[in-house]
């Protein structure tokens, strides 16, 4: 028994919490021994990881090969060969693209990461400055891909890998958001017009397998263009791409202009502001924020569909990874390559959703939390 | 701390606001018959009526929020139509403050000013910002300009709001019951800025259940049920001898508590 010690009101002092609070033994017992079954659980759980995880260190790791110029290296290894993935790496970033140029997909690619910094962090010094080159940056970066202008011509069918699979990623997620944002608004329109397309087409696009899509885009088209007018395969699976991801981005966004107050639109009317304003610095900004993990989910769910394109012929990183399999230099190591391109895919959209959260943590915590 | 720059405003020769047959409906809902109104310049008029009588809807019609079907209505002169270039006008000439403040939560309370001006005056940022700050000033919260909506209190964001609809320097103010959902010990700093800018000269239509208020400032009080404008009085004529049994009713109820 403790003994109750007593205090005048008013000079009560602060005491630490009693010792079976705190400390290690606190931790371990109330979270993996507080009850019968969640310590067995906690027992299987170990058991399980032991079995797991020392394998799959030696296969990955120990026992991996590492570099070599076919299989036969790796031959007196029992782990992984991981040669296949430095020998054909360039083969996994950039496809078929002339090694002689991949230089501009590099400089593309820091481009890249220049561009979306404005858009992503919060403040950067020469904002100004940041935003023009990221309007820029899409023309800059087709002619470093596709050259021109003085520089060597890379016809599309030889893009591939990573780089292809960023561009479609990429495109898409850059694309297909303002039209998403569009459709959004256009399903919420009195213009009895705009309102039935905006219903239509998202309702439409989101009742297709996207693959449907890219059959449609890869086969059809043609019966719709004119005799001899080409269209470029890549191009037709960007805008595949495009439109389906922004009918389902159309549904998060609109989620997110219904939870905003009537009264929102209505005082901004009452101050002046036409209806694009009104959506521009008011109500979009809000909306937007309230969906930020919905749009982030789109964007993750678009980057692993991009894979779907292999099957319209395009030599995404998924397709270039099958192709390398099938190469007799290599045979036998799907799960290398396998493991090697999903890694690659689980890297971006975990970088994603990392970022996500990391957002609405900022937004969410931020003074401008309460309404 | 006079509001007098608001009354050098006040030029137009005709009535500020005047409202001629108007007739509205929610889909059948026959929610204003035949409303005839009009606010001459400088004029406050409060109005009141039990809850459901349309006295939102009508001022709402006033700054287009809402579409009247038949009537006409003019604000200084121009008539309200479908017209956006009509809108526009009137809408400048206008400002409204809701009972919910309807500030912008994402923007600072010096940017809940200055979006107007910023955007639809296209002023210059600095400009902007010290026109805010002088309205800010008279609803006597300058202090607060850096901070968010959610960190101020009711009354300190109706404040912000009134400070807001001002700062455009409209000729008339419309007022959506601005005191209903504040706490009781907030009421008094709100209507002590309404006050104000009622003596500067400001046009007021006011829609409002603090008596004390209306017996204070109005010219006129309008009294509505069931869509319709009972009774139009002064103030001391409505409070004292009221025409309509209805009024009366509606007065016994309101000034119990
Ligand atoms: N957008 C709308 N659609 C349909 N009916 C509406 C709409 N807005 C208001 N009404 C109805 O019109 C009537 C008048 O509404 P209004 O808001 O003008 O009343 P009020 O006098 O302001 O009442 P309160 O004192 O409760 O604010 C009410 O019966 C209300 O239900
Ligand atoms: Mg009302």
């Amino acid at each position: 028994m403790t003994e109750a010690k007593t205090y005048t009101p008013g000079q009560h002092p602060n005491l630490p919490p009693p010792p079976n609070m705190v400390g290690s033994m606190a931790w371990l017992r109330d979270n993996l021994f507080s009850s019968w079954t969640n310590g067995a659980l906690t027992f299987l759980s170990a058991a399980l990881l032991i079995f797991i995880v020392p394998p799959v260190l030696d296969w990955a790791f120990l026992n991996a090969t590492f570099s070599g110029e076919s299989r036969d290296a790796c031959a007196a290894a029992t782990g992984a060969c991981w040669a296949v993935i430095t020998a054909r790496f360039d083969q996994f970033v950039y496809g078929l693209y002339p090694s002689e140029a991949t230089w501009r997909i590099n400089i593309a690619f820091v481009g890249l990461l220049i561009a979306v910094t404005p858009w992503l962090a919060p403040r950067v010094p020469f904002k100004k400055a940041f935003v023009i080159f990221s309007l820029a940056y899409p023309l800059l970066a087709l002619w470093l891909l596709a050259g021109g202008l003085g520089l060597e011509p890379v016809y599309t069918g030889r893009w591939g890998g990573f780089m292809l699979t960023l561009v479609i990623g990429v495109t898409g997620i850059v694309a297909s958001l303002p039209l998403g944002i569009m459709l959004a608004l256009g399903r919420q329109s009195d213009l009895p017009i705009v309102h039935t397309l905006s219903v239509t087409f998202i309702e439409v696009v989101r009742g297709v397998p996207l693959i449907m899509f890219l059959f449609m885009a890869s086969n059809m088209l043609n019966l719709f263009l004119p005799q001899g007018v080409t269209f470029d395969l890549l191009m037709r699976a960007l805008i595949a791409v495009t439109l389906f991801s922004a009918a389902y981005l159309a549904e998060v966004v609109r989620g997110g202009l219904q939870a905003i107050p009537k009264g929102q639109l209505e005082a901004a009317q009452a101050m002046g502001l036409n209806y694009w304003q009104a959506m521009a610095y008011i109500i979009l900004p809000q909306a937007l924020r309230t969906v930020i993990p919905g749009i982030v989910n789109s964007f993750i769910a678009l980057f692993k569909d991009t894979s779907l394109v292999a099957i319209i012929g395009l030599f995404d990183l998924l397709n270039m990874a099958k192709a390398i399999v099938t190469d007799v230099t290599w045979q036998g190591l799907s799960i290398e390559v396998y493991v090697f391109s999903a890694f690659i895919y689980w890297i971006v959209c975990f970088g994603m959703s990392r970022y996500s959260i990391w957002l609405e943590g900022r937004l969410g915590g931020g003074i401008e939390g309460t309404r | 701390m006079s509001m007098t720059d608001n009354a050098s405003n006040i030029t137009g020769p005709g009535p500020a606001v005047q409202m001629e047959g108007v007739h509205k409906w929610f889909d059948q809902f026959h929610v204003l018959k035949d409303i005839n109104l009009t606010v001459s310049n400088g004029e406050r008029v409060v109005i009141c009526g039990p809850s459901g009588s349309g006295k939102s809807t009508l001022i709402r019609c006033v700054n287009r929020l809402e579409a009247h079907q038949r009537g006409q209505i003019f604000v200084e002169g121009t008539e309200i139509t479908n017209d956006v270039k009509h809108i526009d006008t009137i809408r400048r000439e206008v400002g409204m403050v809701f009972q919910q403040f309807n500030l912008f939560p994402h923007m600072t309370v010096l940017e809940n000013c200055t979006i107007a001006l910023t955007k639809v005056r296209r002023m210059p940022k600095a400009e902007a910002d010290k026109v805010a700050m002088e309205y800010l000033e008279r609803v006597r919260i300058p202090e607060q300009a850096q901070k968010f909506p959610g960190q101020l209190s009711g009354g300190q964001q109706q404040r912000v709001a009134i400070a807001r609809a001002l700062c455009m320097r409209p000729r008339i103010m419309l007022f959506d019951e601005p005191t209903s959902a504040l706490d009781p010990e907030m009421i008094k700093e709100v209507l002590d800025v309404m006050v104000d800018l009622a003596e500067s000269g400001m046009t007021m239509m006011v829609v409002t259940h603090e008596m004390g208020f209306a017996r204070e400032v109005a010219d006129r009080m309008v009294f509505m049920d069931e869509g319709e404008i009972i009774e139009v009085a002064p103030p001391s004529v409505f409070f004292s001898n009221p025409a309509s049994d209805r009024t009366k009713l509606f007065l016994s109820q309101i000034l119990d508590h």
